[in-house]
């Protein structure tokens, strides 16, 4: 096994044009060319002399021991949501692999850049069903934006090079490379790690067309309702400032979507909230109201639209997007924009009418009273003595001001901490959005948490989700990222209640889920915490909680049979939104 | 919009899994490929899949652009039955002393347009190249004779105004393409072609 530090590889490189080393170290060279400091992974058969090279970089490269490969994909893909950068993975053949599935999936749906690097069997057992054999790359084809298997460690550092290139570029996606052990050990001569920068079958970033962004300015210019609503897109494509500067200018009122959250500050004056079917009520029965719709960086998800066919039908509408299989996928446009937000916003921005629309927006913020009044004030100050999930998350905003990075699991928690939560910096919301992976937010969180340490990293999740992932607690305790754990327990899988409740004449199946005692669960894995269910609690022990020196978990007891309003019933339009379940 | 035949003509990388990836995208929205053929294609190292499916013309557009946001995929173009040549082959396999003893062979190749690959004592093996039509009407000519195997290929079809991929892939070559290449169907779309 070769076990020369960079720097005595560099030296022997000068001595000789090349060097013979091992595909292991391949791996590890190839990561530290890609500026990789964090890896999640978990060992195993197939993948030791990666292991083995790794004893030796440990101060280069620093290793998370996850408990579980489903917790290292989802803490990669944290990593990468506050970070910006690449989430790597290492798991094992067979099952180590089969595990990261959940997670590829969910990194593809939400265009999070993973880089996974899988161990496989000797290259001569393939397809005999060997000891944890899985054909790892037929299973993941339809989750991973690109795949490959290597078989002979000469080729380890183009293919590494080509899933970092790939995985960061165009519209972000996870990536997995599949190594056969005998390529991991195979000695072979390494000329150096040469960076990809051009793939002739891949376009990731076309070149902008300047007549749609004409047409589009042109319409924005005519329209005196125009509506935009936002995605991840523009958190993906670094665009922050330039959207800002766009919606500035056009002073159009603007939307986000849940996985665009935090791209502006939840407070911003052009800001109206949140899109989709426990979104706010204004955005989403005013997507019916307006003249002119400009999607960035978004994908017409079914949970923005609601019904198709009732779907801003009255509007002309203008799609930005870097993927343009998105263009036409679920909306019919009347302009595409097909291209890098980062280039065509500005490109937009000279050619838009400085404006304002007050009566417009007005409307917005009339909507905003109604939702206050018949949503909003119960959750944030509720008649009864039991805590709403709303006020907690009212009074955490206080505490942090918004400048904590929320992570959330999938379910009701999901969406009320995403209505509520304050965010006054981008990628502060890092959640399962397209999957809706339950057990996503603690593992994640711990992801985030290396992603950017500067920032306090809040794991909001439920007691159903928790359950799901709580094996990461062991993570935490060896490792010591600083996770805040939050869960909100409403002894319910609150979500499917809510909809037996709404939809199924409350039959009541299979959501009551019984818990241990988290904080004794957390206790065992050294994690400080409490539970608390009085109001009186409520602010000294998130306060406790914040500026508890490491991770801590608080777990506040809320409403049982509380429901998310409003909503868009499924099956409706947007317009179709109700307040209340009398509206039902 | 009615349900019509398509065409889809794929040039991609030579790489191994690449079928799969593209076929899942089929079988992900329950759709039928009715024929599949993967062969190389006018310009040395690029492959080029002809697929065969029964779509809206809707459906096909987005498939296109799902295969082609594929990394190892450079383009794909979908075409009507209309838009393009196409061929098929069939090979059929008979009992040669019936077929000898009571058709006139001579004339019901010409008249076919088949040909006789093989003729052995015991069984003869014809071949029609031609559209289903065709192939599928000299099944009949042969049945009362005793056919004992039919096989036919997928479809392999040739874009009536497609000018070929060579340029094309310099163009994908380069790292910043020139203006006049950078298509954009909306600006194209009286073009034949679908574009990236």
């Amino acid at each position: 096994m070769e076990t020369l530090t960079i720097k005595e590889e560099q030296k022997q490189t000068e001595a000789k044009a090349t060097k013979s080393i091992s595909g292991s170290v391949a791996v590890l060279d190839a990561l530290l060319n890609e500026n990789v400091k964090t890896i999640f992974g978990y060992p195993g058969g197939a993948i030791m002399p990666i292991y083995d090279a790794l004893y030796d970089y440990n101060d280069r490269l620093e290793h998370i021991l996850v408990r579980h490969e489903q917790g290292a994909i989802h803490a990669a893909q944290g990593f990468a949501r506050a970070s910006g950068k690449t989430g790597v993975v290492f798991a094992t053949s067979g099952p180590g692999a089969t595990n990261l599935v959940t997670g590829l999936a969910d990194a593809m749906i939400d265009s999070t850049p993973i880089v996974c690097i899988t161990g496989q069997v000797f290259a001569h057992l393939l397809g005999t069903d060997a000891f944890q054999e899985t054909d790892v790359i037929n299973i993941t084809t339809p989750v991973t934006k690109w795949n490959h298997q290597v078989t002979d460690a000469s080729e380890i550092p183009a293919a590494l090079a080509k899933a970092f290139y790939i995985a960061s570029s165009g519209r972000p996606g996870p990536v997995l490379i599949d190594i056969t052990k005998n390529a991991q050990l195979q000695l072979f001569e390494y000329e150096g790690y040469k960076k990809c920068e051009h793939i002739r079958s891949y376009r990731p970033k076309p070149i902008v067309r300047k007549e749609y962004i004409e047409e589009a300015a042109k319409l924005i210019n005519a329209a005196e309702r125009p509506f935009v609503i936002f995605g991840q897109g523009v958190i993906l494509g670094k665009a922050e400032k330039e959207f800002k500067a766009f919606i500035e200018k056009a002073g159009i009122p603007s939307a986000w979507t849940i996985m665009g959250m935090s791209a502006i500050p939840t407070d911003h004056p052009l800001g109206v909230g949140m899109l989709g079917m426990h979104g706010n009520y204004g955005p989403n029965l005013l997507t019916n109201e307006c003249d002119v719709l400009i999607a960035v960086g978004m994908r017409f998800d079914d949970r923005v639209t609601g019904r198709l066919d009732k779907y801003a039908k009255q509007a002309k509408i203008i799609h930005f997007d870097i993927d343009p299989a998105e263009i036409d996928k679920n909306v019919k446009t009347t302009v595409p924009v097909w291209g890098d937000c980062k280039e065509t916003l500005p490109m937009l921005t000279a050619l838009v009418e400085s404006k304002v629309y007050p009566q417009w927006l007005q409307k917005f913020h009339d909507c905003m009273e109604k939702e206050k009044a018949l949503c909003i004030q119960p959750e944030m100050n509720p008649e009864g003595d039991i805590l709403t999930m709303g006020e907690v998350i009212k009074t955490l905003n206080e505490l942090t001001q918004g400048n904590a990075i929320i992570v959330t699991d999938v379910g009701q928690h999901q969406m009320v901490a995403c209505r509520y939560a304050q965010m006054n910096q981008t990628k502060s919301n890092i959640t399962s959005g397209g999957l809706g992976t339950m057990g996503y937010a603690l593992p994640a969180a711990i992801g985030a948490a290396y992603g950017d340490p500067s920032r306090t990293t809040v794991a909001i999740i439920g007691d159903g989700g928790f359950q799901m992932t709580l094996q990461e607690l062991g993570t935490i305790m060896q490792f010591k990222p600083n996770v805040k754990i939050l869960i909100l327990n409403n002894q319910f899988l609150g979500m499917v209640r809510q909809w037996q409740q709404l939809f199924h004449e409350k039959r009541y199946s299979f959501v009551d889920i019984t818990s241990p005692d988290f904080v004794q669960v957390a206790k065992g894995y050294y994690i400080d915490g409490q539970r608390i269910s009085e109001r009186s609690e409520l602010k000294g022990a998130l306060k406790t909680m914040l500026d508890h020196e490491g991770s801590y978990l608080l777990e506040v007891m809320v409403g049982k049979e509380n429901n998310v309003f409003p909503m868009v019933p499924q099956g409706r339009g947007v317009a179709e939104i109700v307040l209340s379940k009398e509206e039902i | 919009m009615q349900k019509q035949e398509f065409t889809i003509t794929v040039y991609t990388e030579n790489q191994i899994g690449l079928l799969n990836r593209i076929a899942i995208l089929f079988s992900k929205r329950k759709i039928n490929i009715d024929s599949l053929n993967t062969s190389p294609s006018e310009v040395d190292s690029v492959h080029r899949f002809t697929i065969v499916i029964n779509e809206t013309e809707e459906v096909v557009r987005k498939l296109c652009r799902q295969i082609e946001k594929q990394v190892e995929v450079l383009k794909a173009y979908y075409n009507t039955n209309e838009e393009i040549i196409w061929q098929e082959l069939a090979l059929y396999k008979v009992p040669t002393e019936i077929i000898a003893e009571e058709v006139k062979v001579e004339r019901l190749l010409s008249q076919y347009g088949a040909k006789a690959v093989v003729i052995r004592k015991d069984y003869t093996v014809f071949e029609v190249s031609g559209q289903r039509d065709e192939t599928d009407a000299f099944i009949k000519v042969l049945e009362p004779y005793g056919l004992i195997e039919f096989v036919r290929s997928a479809r392999v079809a040739i874009i009536k105004a497609s000018d070929g991929f060579h340029k094309k892939l310099k163009e994908f070559e380069y790292r910043e393409p020139s203006e006049e290449v950078i298509e954009n169907e909306y600006l194209d779309k009286n073009e034949e072609v679908f574009t990236m």
